[in-house]
Formats: structure tokens, C-alpha cells, sequence
């Protein structure tokens, strides 16, 4: 009896670490004590001051969020439940998002106009630390799809209301908003466009181009060639690259100036980004239809399907969670690439990024990265989803 | 009727099927039998097209297989192979409905017709109908196999190997299976294996190829008692010859009068493992029952070991 009961008491009088755990609480504790909680500047462009959290914040709230960041670190270094992590990294990412707009108020001296308060990089690496252990938790918690669409939908919520009751309106990012807001919303859905137009377009000629590659093995190996070849070529290059041809078709070939179609601008963006987008389309449709059994595609010829019944009924339903991750990491890879395509006059958060580096204003260039970032992420998180569901129907019941 | 008529099949210069012809009356159960290459399976897929031959042809009922497209001959022929070909994202009751939906029948056809079929392979319908191939044992998979096979209760059916995959007891036990099945519906069976064992088990008549060639196309017993060549005879296997002779009947068959001592046996036990069951009990004769138990008659070791011997 003594035995049987020794190993339960120490399991429960000496915690034991969480190797993840250790790494987080590591950054979290270096971000809380010595890095900056946030920037101040006299004027957007000059070099700001930093700030640690006690010098960032009314005295009460900084003790509010020190002793939130206190509790958190025994509950991230050991090993807790999943729930508690989970709760802890929640209240202390709202902290964080709340009390990082109460910096603005604080710091800048009343009637000034012209000072500008910035996160620092303390609540960026605190942001992290925290997002990495909600990220980790999520993962052990191994939730369906829907309920992971349900937390990012909440999260978004989240965001919105802070954003939309004020706290925020301080903060450096929102005054360059607030300057050019109507070219926010312009370029957003520029970039939105860019990044899903392509997709479709990708998708609308690689799914079919893949197929036809799969059916016939010497297209295959050429189209893939190809396509890796492209996939090699920098962004800025292939940007570039697309100058002279489309500025030839656009001046020779009647009515296609009249559509839009460039040299530089919108068209060459979305004819690059679409470039880009056919490999994973294309290569992914041919490994997903590889990937169908044998035995299935001999069956579904032997019962008397026709190569269109066996195309639609057996091999894309088959290969279709392939394809779908090849279209997962297109998107990604769209939303991030799209940036590049201000370089070119194509529009999109990047016109902010490659402003605000021009103008060395930090500030302009989050109002472009800080969105992509977020859009990026959300497209990947629903997608995933999409992707497991789709493939979770194929191996168990309906 | 299937009759197969000089049908050859060219692969690059290699001859892979040599000038075959065959015929396999209705009902009847043939199996092709041969070591790896030797063209059987090629020959099974020429019947319902998936390979086109290179010469010679193919009748059904006395209907060229060239004169109707392909995909409708396939679904008047049903086809059940080795690794099963379960579609892995359908359950097993939109397996077993695939060739009856391709003829456009109505949802409630299909629907009974799939629950007859489940229970004629003693799956109940209520639980198999609506579970995924992952979801089902390898032997319940080849069932759900050639259950889909007959879904449109075709005249013929091709097997490529299909207990391959099978553990000898569940093997056996499907065996079992077809044959009762194919005596009911009157199924013609074609069925490629390379295990003798099996084709004698099953085949009303035996095909023995060979690198291409049809080297002897006869009833077991004939097989059996002259081989064609010496690669039939090695195929067979020369120290097995009495006991697939006597696996061929059963003691009901031979059966006579006379009273025997001990345990009997039942009268659809083949001979040869009434052969065993003397030479186990150390017993010169058996009693032979009939099914409920009454006693129709005996063997003896003696009638056994004539039967054993080659025929003239």
C-alpha cells in the first residue's frame, strides 16, 4: 500500500516543468523587466524614448499588469492544466490589449498633438509570449474545426471592441489610420483582391492543368519543371520581369489597355501573384490524385465508370484534402506576397510598408504589416479547419 | 456464355496472352490458375475490356464485347479484385450501390437491394450499411467487395485473386461463400488465382497458363489425373495428386451399405478428410450420416484408397 501510494505524492508535492513552458515564461519575464512597454516620440519620424512597463503606465495599472504577468509565470513554467494555461494566456493577452492604449493617454503631455506613443518592443515580445502559449494550449486541447473557427471568431470580437470603444485611438498605428483612413480601406480591399483573385485564377487553371498532368505523365514532368523554375525567380524580379511583356500587350493588343492591363499597377501584381500560386495548385492537385489507391481507381474502371464519372465521383473527392492544403498554403503565401506588389504600383498594405520605410516612420509601415499579419493568420486558421474537416469525412463516418 | 475466341495480347513485341481460346459455360465456375506472368490476369481483363486485346475476341452470350462501349459492358459484368477496391470515401452502402446507381436506379431499389445483399453476407444492414471501409475487418472488406461485384446481379463475374488477402480460415469460409452464392443467382464465375488448392476447391473447369499460353483447360479431375504438360503436373504438385483427388468428393457420394463402428461422419465431408479421419481413429470403415443425424451407410478405408488412385 505504501508502495502504490509513494509515486501519487510525488507527483503532486513537486510540480513538474513544462519544457515549452521554461522557453515562455523566459521571454515573458525578459520582455516585462527589461524591454521597453512602449515608445515615445516628440514627432513621428524623430528616435523615440523607451519605456518599461512602470514608466509606461499610471502606477496602478502597471502594478495591475505586473502582477497579472506574476501570476502567469508559475502557471506557464510548470506543468498546469491545459485550461488554466489557456485562461491565463486570455486574460493576459486582454491585459496587454487594453493597457497598451492606456500608454497613449499617460505619456503623451496634455495639448501636444504632435507626440506620437508606440508599443515598444516589450508588449511585441509579451504578445508573442502569451500568443505562443494560447497558441500551445489550443494545440493540447486537439479542438474540432468549428470550435477553433468559433476561438478566432471571439478573438476577432475581442480586437473589434477594444479598437471600436477608443483605447486605441492613441496609439501611433491609429493616428497614421485616422490620417488615411479611406486609403486603408482602398488598399485593404486591393490586397484582398490581389491575394484571393489570384487564388481563383490559380485554382481555376491549375486544378484542370494538374489533372491533365496526372493523366499524362510527360506533361507532368515538363509542367512541374517549369513551374519549380518560376517558383525560384525572386518576387521583386518576377515583378519586374512582367514590365515589358505586359506594357508590349498592352500597347499592341486592341482593348487590352482599356481592361486594365499594364505595365506596371494592378495587373502585372496579379499576374506575378498567380504565377506564384500555380505550383503548390498544380502540384499539389497531381500528388493528390497520385495518392489514390490503385486498387479504388481499378475498381471504379472495372464496374463500368467513365473517365469523367471516375474523375468526379472517385480520384477529386479522393485527392480534394490535398488540393486544399495546396490552396491553404497558396493564401498564405498570397496575402504575404501581395505586399511586394506596391513596389510596383499594384496597391495593397504594402503602398503603407514601403511608405512608411521611405519616410523611416515605423508607425506606417505596422499600419501595413500589423494587417497583413492578422489576415494572414486568419486565412491560415480557417483553412486548416476547412482542410480537416474535408479529410476527417473520408476516413471515419458521416 | 463466355467464349473466348484465339485472343492474343501484345505489349511492346512481348506476347503476353498467346492465342487463347476458351469457353465457360453458364453457371459455371472457371478458374484461371498460374504462377506470376504467366498472362491469367491480362486474360481476365480482356473479358470486360479494361485491356483491349491485340487479336482474337471476346463473346458474351454470343454477343461481340467490341460492339458495346466499354464502361456499359463493365457494368453488366461484375468485378471484384484482390486488395478489395473499397472506395474509401463512401460507405459500404454507396460501395455496394456504385454499379446500380451508374444504371440510374431509384433510391429505394438500390437502397433494398444493397440491404439484401448485406444480408446475404451476413453483415445486418442496420449496422454495416452506413460504416466506411476503414471502419471494417479485411474479411468483412472482401464481403462488402464482392457483394458490390453483384449489386446489379450480373450474368457473369470476374475475380482477380480475390482471397489473397485472406487468412486461410476466413479465406475458406468466403469460399464457401461464392460458391453457395454463385449455386443460387447461377452466377458464371471467372476467377484468376495462382493457388491450385483453390482452383480445384472452386472450379467447375481449370485453365492452366503459362507464359502466355492456355496449356490445359479441363475438369479438376482431369487436371488431375492427366496433366497436359509437366508444368501442369509440377503446378499440381506430384506428391499431392491422391488428396486433391479426393478432395474433389465427398463421402455422401460413395456411400454404402454396411455398419461401421464409432463416431460418424458427416455426409458432405470430402473424402480426403474422411481419408484422415481413418488413418486418425485407426478405423478400417466410418459411419455416414446425413445431416439430421441418421445413419446413411459407411466407407471404408479401402473404397478411400481406390479413389485415390489415378484414374484410367
Amino acid at each position: 500500500m505504501t508502495v502504490a501510494a509513494a509515486p501519487a505524492r510525488i507527483v503532486s508535492r513537486s510540480p513538474v516543468i513544462d519544457k515549452l513552458g521554461v522557453l515562455i515564461a523566459l521571454i515573458v519575464a525578459a520582455a516585462w523587466v527589461f524591454l521597453p512597454f512602449a515608445t515615445f516620440k516628440a514627432n513621428r519620424i524623430i528616435q523615440g524614448q523607451s519605456r518599461i512597463v512602470f514608466d509606461a503606465l499610471p502606477p496602478w495599472q502597471s502594478i495591475l499588469l505586473s502582477a497579472i504577468i506574476a501570476i502567469s509565470l508559475p502557471v506557464i513554467f510548470y506543468r498546469t492544466g491545459t485550461l488554466w494555461r489557456l485562461l491565463m494566456a486570455a486574460v493576459a493577452l486582454l491585459a496587454l490589449l487594453i493597457l497598451v492604449g492606456q500608454t497613449a493617454a499617460y505619456l503623451t503631455p496634455p495639448g501636444n498633438a504632435l507626440a506620437r506613443v508606440s508599443p515598444g518592443a516589450g508588449f511585441w515580445v509579451l504578445l508573442f509570449g502569451f500568443l505562443l502559449l494560447a497558441a500551445d494550449a489550443l494545440t493540447r486541447l486537439r479542438l474540432k474545426p468549428w470550435p477553433r473557427i468559433g476561438i478566432l471568431v471571439l478573438a476577432a470580437i475581442a480586437v473589434g471592441a477594444i479598437m471600436l470603444s477608443g483605447d486605441w485611438n492613441g496609439l501611433s498605428i491609429l493616428k497614421e489610420y485616422f490620417v488615411r483612413s479611406d486609403a486603408f480601406w482602398r488598399e485593404a480591399l486591393t490586397h484582398v483582391v490581389l491575394a484571393f483573385g489570384s487564388l481563383v485564377a490559380a485554382v481555376i487553371v491549375g486544378v484542370p492543368l494538374g489533372v491533365l498532368s496526372y493523366r499524362v505523365p510527360r506533361l507532368r514532368a515538363v509542367v512541374l519543371n517549369i513551374l519549380n523554375g518560376v517558383q525560384t525567380i525572386p518576387s521583386i524580379a518576377l515583378f519586374g520581369l512582367l514590365i515589358a511583356p505586359l506594357a508590349w500587350v498592352a500597347a499592341n493588343v486592341p482593348g487590352a489597355a482599356a481592361v486594365g492591363v499594364s505595365g506596371i499597377g494592378f495587373t502585372p501584381a496579379l499576374v506575378a501573384l498567380f504565377i506564384y500560386s500555380l505550383l503548390p495548385v498544380v502540384a499539389n492537385t497531381v500528388v493528390g490524385l497520385l495518392g489514390v489507391p490503385p486498387a479504388a481507381n481499378d475498381a471504379a474502371r472495372g464496374m463500368g465508370m467513365t473517365d469523367r464519372q471516375r474523375l468526379f465521383q472517385i480520384e477529386m473527392p479522393l485527392a480534394f484534402s490535398i488540393i486544399l492544403t495546396g490552396i491553404r498554403i497558396v493564401l498564405v503565401q498570397n496575402i504575404g506576397l501581395a505586399t511586394v506588389a506596391a513596389l510596383i504600383g499594384g496597391g495593397g498594405f504594402g503602398v503603407f510598408v514601403f511608405q512608411g520605410i521611405g519616410q523611416t516612420a515605423l508607425d506606417l509601415v505596422l499600419l501595413g504589416a500589423v494587417p497583413t499579419v492578422i489576415l494572414a493568420f486568419a486565412a491560415a486558421i480557417v483553412l486548416d479547419a476547412v482542410v480537416e474537416m474535408v479529410s476527417v469525412r473520408g476516413r471515419t463516418s458521416r | 456464355m463466355i467464349e473466348i475466341d484465339d485472343l492474343t495480347k501484345v505489349y511492346d513485341g512481348t506476347t503476353v496472352v498467346d492465342n487463347v481460346s476458351l469457353k465457360v459455360d453458364e453457371g459455371e465456375i472457371a478458374v484461371i490458375v498460374g504462377t506470376s506472368g504467366s498472362g491469367k490476369t491480362t486474360l481476365l481483363r480482356m473479358i470486360n475490356r479494361l485491356i483491349e486485346p491485340t487479336a482474337g475476341r471476346v463473346r458474351l452470350n454470343g454477343l461481340d464485347t467490341r460492339d458495346t462501349p466499354p464502361y456499359e459492358l463493365r457494368r453488366r459484368i461484375g468485378y471484384a479484385i484482390q486488395a478489395n477496391g473499397l472506395f474509401p470515401h463512401r460507405t459500404v452502402a454507396q460501395n455496394i450501390g456504385t454499379v446500380p446507381q451508374l444504371l440510374g436506379w431509384q433510391r429505394s431499389k438500390i437502397d433494398s437491394r444493397v440491404d439484401e445483399l448485406l444480408s446475404l453476407f451476413q453483415l445486418e444492414p442496420g449496422q454495416f450499411r452506413n460504416r466506411m471501409p476503414a471502419e471494417l475487418s479485411g474479411g468483412q472488406q472482401q464481403r462488402v467487395g464482392v457483394a458490390r461485384a453483384l449489386a446489379a446481379a450480373p450474368k457473369v463475374l470476374l475475380m482477380d485473386e480475390p482471397y489473397g488477402a485472406l487468412d486461410p480460415i476466413i479465406r475458406a469460409k468466403a469460399q464457401d461463400d461464392l460458391l453457395t452464392i454463385q449455386k443460387q443467382f447461377k452466377t458464371t464465375v471467372v476467377l484468376v488465382t495462382h493457388d491450385m488448392e483453390e482452383a480445384i476447391r472452386l472450379g467447375d473447369r481449370i485453365a492452366v497458363m503459362d507464359q502466355g499460353k492456355l496449356l490445359q483447360y479441363a475438369t479438376p479431375e482431369e487436371i488431375i489425373a492427366h496433366p497436359a504438360t509437366p508444368f501442369v503436373d509440377e503446378l499440381i504438385g506430384t506428391g499431392e495428386r491422391p488428396f486433391r483427388l479426393l478432395s474433389l468428393s465427398t463421402v455422401g457420394e460413395i456411400a454404402h451399405q454396411g455398419e461401421a463402428e464409432g463416431e460418424p461422419v458427416a455426409a458432405a465431408m470430402s473424402l480426403r478428410d474422411a481419408y484422415a479421419e481413418c488413418l486418425w481413429s485407426r478405423r478400417q470403415t466410418l459411419p455416414v450420416a446425413d445431416p439430421s443425424g441418421t445413419i446413411i451407410g459407411m466407407v471404408t478405408l479401402r473404397d478411400l484408397e481406390q479413389r485415390a488412385a489415378r484414374p484410367a
